[in-house]
């Protein structure tokens, strides 16, 4: 490592610079694009803040989690009850009226963000601490399990979450600056995290648990560790999809969204941040871009009208290539790192922080 | 409650777990061998719902000859989602595979949109199978026998064909060890195209019977009924097919005499199964049936 720590000062030095030039592009982005485009990056930052939960817990430490969308359900009620104008909720409540609890509660945006992350990491904690005693497959089918019930507890607990019907009007606080500060924290965190040695743990008990074990990594611990911190993120991740949307209900939270966080982590490569935040943009932005084929189109004096579910379709289609051809994801293990980027790097180390163990 | 009462939900409950168990073995045959938790599987139960739909409204068959073309349909169907998405990836890490198994769910889901639109459809029940038969005080509508009596004999034909046919033999083997099985010159492509072959056709029987149960059909209303039927898979036991029928078994009662006895707790049908699922995995980790280290079909 002689030479290294030389250029341990130039690599903060040039995140610090790469951060500040993201705030900068954030900021324009923010000033100069229209409200639809920055919808599209809004969500594909909070896809980063999702993806970066879900990777840390299964890219990294190699449990297999289904149970995202119930983190993010937990996340999600928790924030958008916390910060609902009273009126509002009145609004919402006209069939059963609000817990009394809640009804004369509000909070600002930012404490409400951070009890939303800290509500499903508690959750995460509980589920964790009797679940990650599973291995593998599972481990996924309890955490789906897990997050079903959570569903179906929001479900039927009208005083509190409005049952089917959803909240509305949660107020839309979600701009390009939150979503971007979010991903950004979130990546920062997860970086920090990845490179100590709770990092280091976390990836000796994905490559082998019984290695690890017996090098004397307590594999409760680690385990527990990741899923809550999965779970905080997860539930900072729904709280600023519901801000984003500005409504919450139920279906939001199926199977179907977490497989999608699941499907961006393993698009973009199990074990790299770098390829999670690549991947989450890509996803957003193909998604939107996708639109147009259900768009109805007009040619001379022809209509033809739009075909609902064909992008879907052709999603479909782009997942299975992806898969089909990258089988690693798009980073594989790779991180995006400075020294690869200047050329310095020294011979026998791998180009990422992210691969040896 | 009365014995009559409870002999009526018990029979409901057993035709509702027999569906489980039809669909669930599909799951389960397939996680035997692959090792692979196939997510379109609840797909391909939806497919065989409009196939069959489409044999009725579309071509005017008779419901017999409709159903028996829809579960071949659906047969090819199974293959051929294999050929196209799981046999490439088949020495890939097994995370591949599962996404390409979302994939090919999200695929064929909206397809459905595509080609019917996203509204329910009415499904064709021909008059047989609503009639209701009184035994006494008790009301039993025909169509419950006949899921009863149709799983039961796919189960029993499904049994020989496991343990008294050589394409059954070479599936067990498969499952028990697939290198070694391979090594033993069985046709590794062939016996996996079966399986899928097998797995949709039950899937499709269930999705038929599905819809003549609930006379109503929708692309997406493979969700749930495939969610509850692969936790019957691994509740009795991911890869052990007694045990996908157990599981089945066992959701159908838990859920039927939940609405029966605690009224008041209908709601929470859909987390019975769920909270039956994590109980079952935290006393007894690979399922009720299910084998410790090796999984067996």
């Amino acid at each position: 490592m002689n030479g290294r720590s030389n250029g341990r000062g130039l690599n903060y030095l040039l995140t610090l610079g790469s951060i500040v030039v993201i705030l900068l592009i954030t900021t324009w982005a923010q000033r100069t694009l229209d409200p639809y485009r920055l919808r599209v990056l809004s969500v594909g930052a909070i896809y980063v803040t999702l993806a970066v939960g879900l990777n840390l817990v299964y890219g990294f430490t190699g449990q297999f989690s289904l149970g995202h969308a119930g983190f993010m359900a937990v996340g999600a009620y928790t924030s958008a009850l916390l910060t609902m104008p009273v009126a509002q909720k009145a609004r919402n409540f006209f069939i059963v009226p609000i817990h009394p609890a809640l009804e004369n509660l509000q909070i600002p945006y930012l404490p409400a963000l951070i009890i939303a992350g800290l509500m499903a990491a508690l959750l995460g904690w509980i589920v964790g601490v009797p679940v990650l005693r599973l291995r593998g497959d599972y481990l996924g089918m309890a955490t789906l399990g897990f997050s079903e019930v959570v569903r179906v507890l929001i479900n039927n607990m009208q005083t509190i979450t409005n049952g089917s019907m959803g909240l509305k009007g949660v107020p839309d606080y979600v701009n390009l600056y939150w979503a971007v500060g979010s991903a950004v924290v979130s990546v920062f965190i997860a970086a920090r995290l990845v490179n100590t040695s709770y990092g280091r743990a976390l990836k000796a008990i994905r490559e082998d648990e019984i290695a690890a074990e017996s090098v004397g990594v307590s594999l409760f611990y680690h385990k527990v560790l990741a899923f809550v911190a999965g779970a905080f993120f997860a539930g900072v991740g729904g709280a600023l999809l519901g801000h984003w949307s500005s409504a919450v209900d139920p279906k939001m939270f199926t199977i179907t969204i977490t497989f999608q966080i699941l499907t961006i982590v393993v698009i973009g490569g199990l074990g790299s941040l770098t390829g999670t935040v690549i991947a989450s943009f890509a996803y957003a932005v193909a998604m939107e871009w996708l639109r147009f084929i259900e768009a109805p189109m007009k040619i001379g004096s022809i209509e033809i009208p739009g075909i609902v579910g064909m992008r879907m379709v052709l999603f479909g289609i782009v997942v299975l290539v992806v898969i089909v051809f990258y089988r690693q994801g798009l980073m594989g293990q790779r991180e995006f790192a400075w020294d690869a980027f200047l050329r310095r790097k020294e011979a026998g180390t791998a180009a990422g922080a992210g691969k040896g163990v | 409650m009365t014995l009559d009462m409870f002999l009526q939900h018990l029979t409901n409950a057993v035709s509702l777990g027999a569906l489980y168990a039809l669909v669930a073995i599909g799951y389960t045959m397939v996680y035997g061998i692959l090792r692979l938790i196939n997510f379109a599987h609840g797909t391909i139960f939806t497919i065989g719902a409009y196939a069959a739909f489409m044999g009725i409204a579309i071509f005017n068959l008779q419901w017999g000859i409709t159903y028996i073309l829809a579960i071949c349909f659906t047969a090819v169907l199974g293959m051929a989602t294999e050929k196209v998405a799981y046999k490439p990836l088949r020495d890939a890490p097994r995370i591949s595979v599962l996404i390409s198994a979302i994939g090919v769910s999200f695929l064929m889901e909206n397809l459905l949109i595509i080609f019917f639109g996203g509204r329910p459809k009415p499904f064709f029940r021909p008059p047989i199978f609503t009639q209701v038969l009184e035994i006494g005080a008790i009301m039993i509508p025909v169509l419950s026998f006949a899921i009863i009596i149709v799983s039961a004999i796919l189960l029993v034909a499904l049994t020989y064909l496991l343990y008294r046919t050589k394409p059954g033999t070479a599936m067990r083997a498969l499952a028990n060890d697939f290198e070694t099985a391979r090594l033993m010159a069985i046709d590794v492509d062939k016996t996996v195209a079966l399986t899928f072959m097998v797995g949709s056709s039950l899937a499709a029987v269930g999705g038929i019977l599905w819809a003549l149960k609930f006379p109503q059909i929708n692309p997406t209303m493979g969700g749930f009924p495939g969610l509850k039927a692969f936790v019957a898979a691994v509740l009795g036991g991911i890869g052990s097919i007694p045990g996908a029928t157990v599981g089945g078994l066992i959701l159908g009662l838990c859920e039927i005499m939940l609405v029966a006895f605690l009224p008041n707790l209908s709601g929470y049908r859909d987390a019975v199964a769920f909270v039956a699922l994590i109980t079952v995995l935290l006393l007894k980790p690979t399922g009720l049936l299910g084998e410790k280290g090796q999984v067996k079909v």
